[in-house]
């Protein structure tokens, strides 16, 4: 049996969390998952002003952090940190460890953005998946475009000895499956094994969020969130594994908790796609094993797809927030009003935006209709506008409207916050698929 | 009969893929499980949603997780970073979904003494 933790669910994820789990408790493997969807357009653009940057420096303070922990007790981790320049990450990395002997195996090739053109010359679409619209339609604005690996790639870079791996964009569930694949030599075509891995994969890739965080069975009775333990996959050599934490971490692990952090961010569950295999999720049996253990039998997997997913970034407008807080009396009433006047002037000045959305925060901000009207003497209301355009300059203008209705609009209003909202470049994603032929993982050791 | 709020015989996680939310519907006791199974359709779900959800609503059984899965489409104002919505993930709409009333068994709910 080996041991496989969860250390970072994401990016801005806990800082003490990675060590908590090297120290807390025996451990073979730490996991990290830094990146999410538009993660990479930032690290482009940090490594277009400093090309030895692009990484989660996060990552780097970690390793410096835990070194002696990591050394002493030969704990293997894998990491998405690598962004998209995992070389200069290494070579952060090995500084911060500061010991020569460790081997830092590095995955790259997934960053594909040279190579768009080409493809797209050669008749490879790159359509987005949700809207079907071809990648030429916003080609001039893409800003990263990066190719999801999966577990073999990770599995790879282990059977050359690295203790350390550091990838670019792969799979998160591909940062647990790799383990058990380098583990247990299992096979391209072992689908049911490949499966419950990146089921293992998809339990723990979120973090607490399946070790009693945002646990809505019995919430106010989960004990101790202040110190709440993350995940640990006990994985056996058949593909039967066991989900649990450290002993004496806060937190609650029941089938409940369990079943929830399954169907999150779910799609059609008998095709769960990842580049290792097709998952089922129709088949995963639990069951309760003892206290903060949940174990995972029956899974069956189905043959991978022909095809990687592509994580393409581009930019798309512009974006600005504005909130204003109103209090009792008529909190609502008057939040409604500040709404009527500010669009009655945004009007006046000739201002077209592509969406300008405004919600009331203790009202409907969260279900909308469904929340029904507030009571009468509701103590106070936010009032949050936002509005999107392509035009930067409305968008700006825009964030000038909302300060002057602190003085000049209905009373009793506080909450500016630091005064004119910030405009924000939308930085959107398009998902896309490209066949497996098209790119190639390059894994590479820097040996001692 | 009784009429209940789903929140008595369910929990809920939700998230996002896009400008598409899911909803995670998983029954608290596995007796429940029918009874989500049979009230809470698709079409219902989008009824519920409406004003929030403007495409169409599918939905996935795991008879094996007592759960529904249900895909929200066009419900996150363009989602990820192109929404302007507080929400722009649909972590509430779990929530949100637990707030329709469906209509139980007198003995089952007494039987489970949730």
């Amino acid at each position: 049996m080996i041991r496989i933790a969860n250390g970072q669910g994401f990016w801005g994820d806990s800082l003490e969390a990675p060590l908590e789990q090297i120290r807390r408790g025996p451990i073979d493997y730490l996991t990290l998952d830094y990146l999410a969807e538009v993660t990479m357009s930032i690290l482009q653009k940090q490594r277009s002003r400093d090309p030895r940057a692009g990484y989660a420096r996060d990552f780097v303070d970690m390793i410096a952090r835990g070194a002696r922990d990591i050394v002493d007790r030969k704990i293997r981790i894998v990491a998405n940190a690598g962004g998209v320049n995992p070389e200069s990450c290494r070579q952060a990395v090995a500084k911060a460890l500061q010991h020569p002997k460790i081997k830092i195996g590095v995955v790259a090739g997934d960053d594909i953005i040279d190579s768009l053109d080409d493809m797209i010359a050669r008749g490879v679409p790159l359509k987005n998946l949700d809207t079907g619209a071809p990648l030429e339609s916003v080609r001039a604005r893409v800003q990263s475009a990066n190719v999801y690996f999966g577990g073999r790639a990770i599995a790879d870079a282990l059977d050359t000895g690295a203790q350390i791996v550091i990838t670019g964009r792969t799979t998160d569930t591909g940062l647990v499956l790799g383990p058990m694949i380098h583990e247990y030599q299992w096979k391209p075509n072992e689908w049911d094994k490949l499966a419950a891995g990146t089921i293992a994969g998809h339990t723990v890739e979120c973090g607490a969020q399946c070790t009693g965080g945002n646990c809505q069975v019995d919430w106010q009775t989960i004990p101790n969130y202040a110190d709440i333990g993350y995940p640990i996959v006990e994985a056996e050599p058949d593909g039967v594994f066991v989900i649990t934490k450290h002993a004496g971490t806060g937190g609650r692990i029941t089938v409940a908790s369990i079943k929830e952090q399954l169907l999150y961010e779910m799609g059609d569950p008998r095709e769960y796609i990842t580049p290792d295999c097709i998952a089922d999720f129709t088949t995963i049996q639990l069951k309760q094993d003892g206290p903060d253990r949940v174990r995972f039998t029956g899974i069956r997997g189905k043959p991978a797809t022909d095809m990687y997913k592509v994580s393409i970034s581009y930019s798309a407008g512009f974006k600005a927030i504005g909130t204003l807080m109103y209090s009792w009396p008529n909190a609502y009433a008057k939040a409604q009003a500040s709404d009527r006047i500010l669009r009655e002037r945004l009007d006046r000045l000739g201002l077209r935006f592509d969406a300008i959305r405004s919600e009331f925060g203790g009202v409907n901000a969260c279900h909308g209709p469904l929340a029904g009207e507030p009571a009468p003497g509701i103590a106070e209301v936010i009032l949050r506008v936002g509005v999107r355009s392509g035009d930067r300059s409305v968008v700006e203008r825009f964030t000038k409207e909302i300060a002057p209705l602190a003085l000049n609009g209905p009373p009793t209003v506080t909450g500016l916050g630091s005064g004119r909202p910030k405009v924000e470049e939308i930085v959107a994603y398009w998902p896309a698929l490209i066949p497996k032929t098209e790119a190639t993982p390059q894994i590479s050791v820097q040996e001692p | 009969m009784a009429r209940v709020q789903l929140v008595r015989i369910a929990h809920a996680r939700s998230g996002d893929k896009g400008d598409t939310a899911n909803v995670g519907l998983i029954a608290l006791d596995a007796a429940f499980y029918p009874v989500l199974a049979s009230q809470v359709t698709a079409e219902r779900v989008k009824k519920h949603f409406e004003g929030i959800c403007l495409g169409k609503v599918e939905r996935f059984e795991l008879l094996n997780l007592g759960a529904l899965n249900f895909l929200l489409h066009e419900s996150l104002d363009g989602g990820g970073t192109l929404s302007l919505k507080a929400d722009a993930q649909g972590k509430t709409y779990s929530a949100a979904l637990l707030r329709m009333e469906i209509e139980v068994p007198d003995d089952l709910l007494s039987k489970t003494a949730l």
